[in-house]
């Protein structure tokens, strides 16, 4: 007698522990495999999952076993043209000819050890140990938002609340009670009322049907006077007002185009805003990207064009910010907002300029910010307007960080290096 | 022939399903079928339980040697992504079927094979391993088929107290360290008690104050008397024989292993018990299988139940798992267990029952008897080793064109030693049979003795077979004994009586 159990509604994770702990055990390798993707993949397509690979001597589960050498004896099948005492040469290198029972049992090919990834698990190790700067002051902070949701139903409320169906099916409920002991007597009534319509007509005692009919017209009356719709039948639908932690920010992409900006340089530049847009998107539910390119003025413009469209011209980085002040009053208050900034160049900059990015920055936009970062990236010294930036940075360290890029491999320590989770105390 | 045919037409009515899906209605109606054949043929097993899973269960379940259950492990993590990749980029097929030694006998059914795969697979686990499992000496030695599913959710619900209490990391860490030593945590020739869940539960507290107060005793300190001391020192050799069981008497005899570590290398120890008679039947379980597998589903056809499209697609699939290549073919991964073990049972049928003279000459206690009778004291009483030993036949070495070669390190060749004629016949046989033996294609590893009254350092000795050396995993593995030991371990590896190498792993050289 043999049971028979259909077993493919258990769940099918059972291996889900163990991989976790598989993954917690190699994160090193991991970890190492997920920055080299971020470095030489393309990188808008960095939100999928990446195929890891572990040199096989780093994960083999050691054994006592024998090794090569001494006296090795084996059994084959197949033999065409050996004869006993035959002796076959030995190829000149590589050790034994793997004929050995034990060694092939644990030799099967060098490949290394390779599995796949999801684009969760990806990101989470893209992620790790970087912090949203600030993130959880706003949300204790500036909660002015509400958000209304519903809390089930209840008895009391305003008319344009009323939840037709609940109410209606109270009443119909509350009817079928209420007449239920006149609809019963009524149709005993009605029964009787039957019988003696069967009754031949002269034996019919009409005195007793005409009492029965105005009983029954009675009881219909008061079945009918059951009131329809009354009062405690009515039910509201409950809506309840919830803070909401704001949960929306935007990112300012501020990048220099002029001249000296080549499309190399603007191509470090896109993968810096792509890691922090991504980094963002992580955490933030609703995500407004501004892009604002400049040479000598400003301009907001969509993603093609500020990365693509070239301009000459020399450099005013004071437009930029200017134009981004203007956009967060009208557009962002920083109530509403969680603001970042992330703001792109070569270091050039008209040297009179620069102060009064300093005092731009200073005055007016750092309070608004969640987080400004300014990467320089250029292989040449720096400039007045880095000497200006770090000026700010002395002040405003929290929420203001700056850091000199000179290549593609750079991006991503520096990135981790801006955001990287903070000790606190 | 066209007898039979006819034959099977006005059977056709009998026919147990029409069609390539299965259904559960079907999988009972041949479940029925093969266990009513099975018992014609009085084969004895547990009772059945065949549950239908998905191929990712079924990885699962590969991922977790085959065990419904078991205690978390990166190790069986890895193997999972393992088996995941392979089969996702379709390097392999998933085994059609996973049988597990328990009673009622667990037999796994994935739900993509058709009507033909399933029916097989039944007749193939539920019958054939199911039978083998009751019957052989040494799973009826070794293993408790009754207990090993409670057992395992004792041990998987005993490492996660463990892991809550202790921290998975500690956990981790020495279970690792049991792992490399698994295979060497088996009593080859003791007897073990049979598992009991329950038993195991009731006795866990009481053994760990017990084994603490052993080990304690062992190491005792205070001095009993100076004289009697240095006395007992000079004279008391610890352990008094070499100790084959390594993880046993580390469980037993490790001076600074907590009782929950102790625990942890008792259930890997007990854990290896248990697959240990698997390891040596591989041919014999598998052959058999496959024997009672073609035997019937041969018998559904010749009562005809089945048709024949049926057969023919289950002779294909029978003639892929048998298939055999030669040593110098691109396929060949050493000796098929399934080929060799079939073809071995069913030339033991050939010989009770057709004998030629050479058989007659070979095996006089064989021929002209009832060959079931045979195969099953075949079956029962042997392990892979002595079953070469005993029952492989010239016909069979000549079949798979079998020969013996010795690859001496100090030669500059390989010497062809015998081949499948009349002077090679037995010594090809005990070559192959050698191949079989655990004890040979494992060191020889022992506790040779442990300096109790001094630094607490302890000898390993590893006899070498054939001059064999050990493999380059030796330096760390013996860092997994001395995260057990906690003191000095050396391994000293000794050919007839010279010693060649000696491994070290010691405090003050700290592990990784």
């Amino acid at each position: 007698m043999s049971y028979i159990i259909d077993r493919r509604l258990n769940g099918k994770h059972k291996s889900s522990v163990n991989r976790q702990r598989f993954l917690g055990r190699y994160k090193s390798h991991i970890k190492k495999a997920v920055e080299d993707a971020v470095n030489s993949r393309s990188i808008q397509d960095l939100d999928r999952g990446e195929s890891i690979t572990i040199p096989k001597k780093d994960i083999h589960e050691p054994v006592f076993g024998h090794g090569q050498g001494g006296k090795n004896s084996v059994v084959h099948p197949g033999n065409k043209e050996f004869d006993s005492g035959d002796r076959i040469p030995k190829p000149p290198s590589g050790g034994g000819q793997g004929g050995n029972g034990n060694a092939s049992d644990s030799g099967e090919g060098e490949d290394d050890f390779v599995f796949q990834i999801s684009q969760e698990e990806f990101l989470d190790f893209v992620f790790e140990d970087l912090e949203l700067p600030n993130l959880l002051e706003k949300e204790l902070k500036e909660i002015t938002d509400f958000q209304v949701k519903r809390a089930g139903i209840v008895a009391d409320g305003t008319p344009s609340k009323l939840n037709i169906i609940r109410s209606m099916r109270n009443a119909q409920a509350r009817r079928m009670v209420m007449s239920s002991s006149s609809r019963k007597k009524l149709h005993e009534i009605e029964e009787e009322i039957a019988q003696l319509e069967e009754q031949d007509e002269l034996l019919i005692d009409l005195q007793k049907l005409s009492q029965l009919k105005d009983l029954a017209e009675q009881l219909r009356q008061k079945i009918a006077r059951t009131p329809f719709l009354d009062t405690y039948d009515l039910r509201y639908n409950h809506h309840i007002r919830e803070p909401k932690p704001s949960s929306q920010a935007v990112m300012f992409c501020v990048m220099d185009v002029s001249g000296s900006m080549t499309q190399e340089t603007k191509n470090i530049a896109k993968r810096f805003y792509i890691l922090l847009y991504l980094f963002l998107s992580r955490s933030y539910e609703k995500i407004d990207l501004v892009f604002i390119r400049h040479h000598t003025s400003a301009k907001e413009v969509t993603e093609e064009e500020f990365f693509y469209s070239r301009e000459t011209g020399g450099t005013i980085v004071s437009s930029a910010l200017k134009l981004m002040e203007s956009i967060i009053k009208e557009r962002y208050p920083a109530n509403a907002w969680n603001i970042y900034g992330a703001q792109a160049s070569d270091g050039d900059n008209w040297d009179d300029d620069s102060s009064a990015c300093k005092e731009l920055m200073e005055n007016k936009l750092i309070q608004h910010m969640q987080y400004y970062t300014y990467i320089e990236i250029t292989p040449r010294d720096h400039q007045s307007l880095w000497y200006a930036f770090e000026k700010v940075e002395a002040q405003h360290s929290d929420s203001f960080a700056m850091r000199h890029i000179t290549d593609l491999a750079d991006i991503y320590p520096v990135f981790r290096d801006l955001f990287q989770r903070r000790q606190h105390g | 022939m066209g007898d039979s045919l006819k034959d099977h037409t006005s059977k056709k009515k009998k026919l147990l399903s029409e069609g390539a899906d299965w259904t559960f209605e079907k999988i009972q109606i041949y479940d029925d079928a093969i266990g009513k054949l099975a018992a014609e043929y009085g084969l004895d097993t547990y009772p059945n339980q065949i549950e239908i899973i998905s191929s990712e269960q079924m990885m699962d379940a590969y991922a977790s040697v085959g065990m419904p259950l078991g205690y978390h492990h990166w190790s069986y993590g890895k193997q999972f992504l393992n088996v995941e990749q392979n089969y996702k980029r379709g390097r392999m097929g998933l085994a059609y079927e996973i049988v597990i030694n328990s009673s009622p006998c667990i037999a796994y059914l994935m739900e993509e094979n058709n009507m033909m795969m399933q029916a097989l697979v039944i007749a193939h686990a539920c019958y054939g391993h199911n039978s083998f499992f009751k019957g052989n000496y040494l799973f009826k030695t070794w293993t408790d088929a009754t207990a090993i599913i409670d057992y395992l959710v004792f041990a998987k619900k005993y490492v996660q107290e463990c892991e809550e209490k202790y921290g998975i990391e500690a956990v981790e860490l020495t279970l690792d360290s049991c792992h490399a030593l698994m295979n060497f945590g088996v009593d080859r020739y003791k007897r073990p008690l049979p598992l009991s869940a329950e038993e195991e539960q009731n006795r866990v507290n009481e053994r760990e104050s017990i084994l603490q107060q052993q080990v304690n005793d062992l190491w005792r300190t205070i001095p009993t008397s100076l004289k009697a001391e240095s006395e007992v020192a000079k004279h008391v050799q610890f352990p008094s024989e070499p100790q084959e069981n390594l993880l046993y008497f580390l469980e037993k005899h490790a001076p600074l292993l907590q009782p929950w570590q102790r625990e942890l290398i008792r259930i890997v120890r007990k854990m290896a018990q248990y697959f240990y008679p698997q390891r040596q039947t591989q041919v014999m379980n598998e052959g058999w299988a496959t024997f009672w597998h073609y035997t019937l589903m041969n018998g559904l056809y010749d009562k005809g139940m089945v048709t024949d499209g049926f057969i023919l697609e289950f002779l294909q699939s029978h003639t892929n798992v048998i298939a055999q290549p030669d040593f110098d073919s691109p396929y060949y991964s050493g000796i098929n267990p399934y080929a060799l073990g079939f073809a071995m049972y069913t030339d033991i049928k050939r010989i009770c029952d057709n004998p030629t003279d050479e058989d007659r000459r070979w095996f006089p206690d064989l021929v002209d008897r009832p060959w079931l009778d045979v195969l099953n004291f075949a079956m029962k009483n042997f392990k892979d080793e002595s079953f070469i030993l005993q029952f492989l036949s010239p016909k069979l070495m000549r079949d798979f064109r079998f020969f013996g070669l010795e690859n001496d390190e100090a030669n500059s060749f390989v010497e062809v030693k015998e081949i499948h004629n009349d002077t090679g016949y037995r010594k090809l046989r005990e070559r192959l049979a050698q191949q079989y033996n655990l004890s040979q294609r494992e060191p020889n590893i022992q506790v040779q003795s442990v300096n109790i009254h001094g630094d607490r350092s302890l000898v390993l000795r590893h006899i070498m077979d054939s001059d064999r050396p050990l493999n380059d995993d030796t330096q760390e593995v013996l860092k997994h004994f001395h995260r057990l030991w906690g003191f000095d371990v050396s391994l000293e590896s000794w050919s007839n009586d010279a010693l060649i190498t000696v491994y070290h792993c010691d405090n003050d050289k700290p592990e990784q």
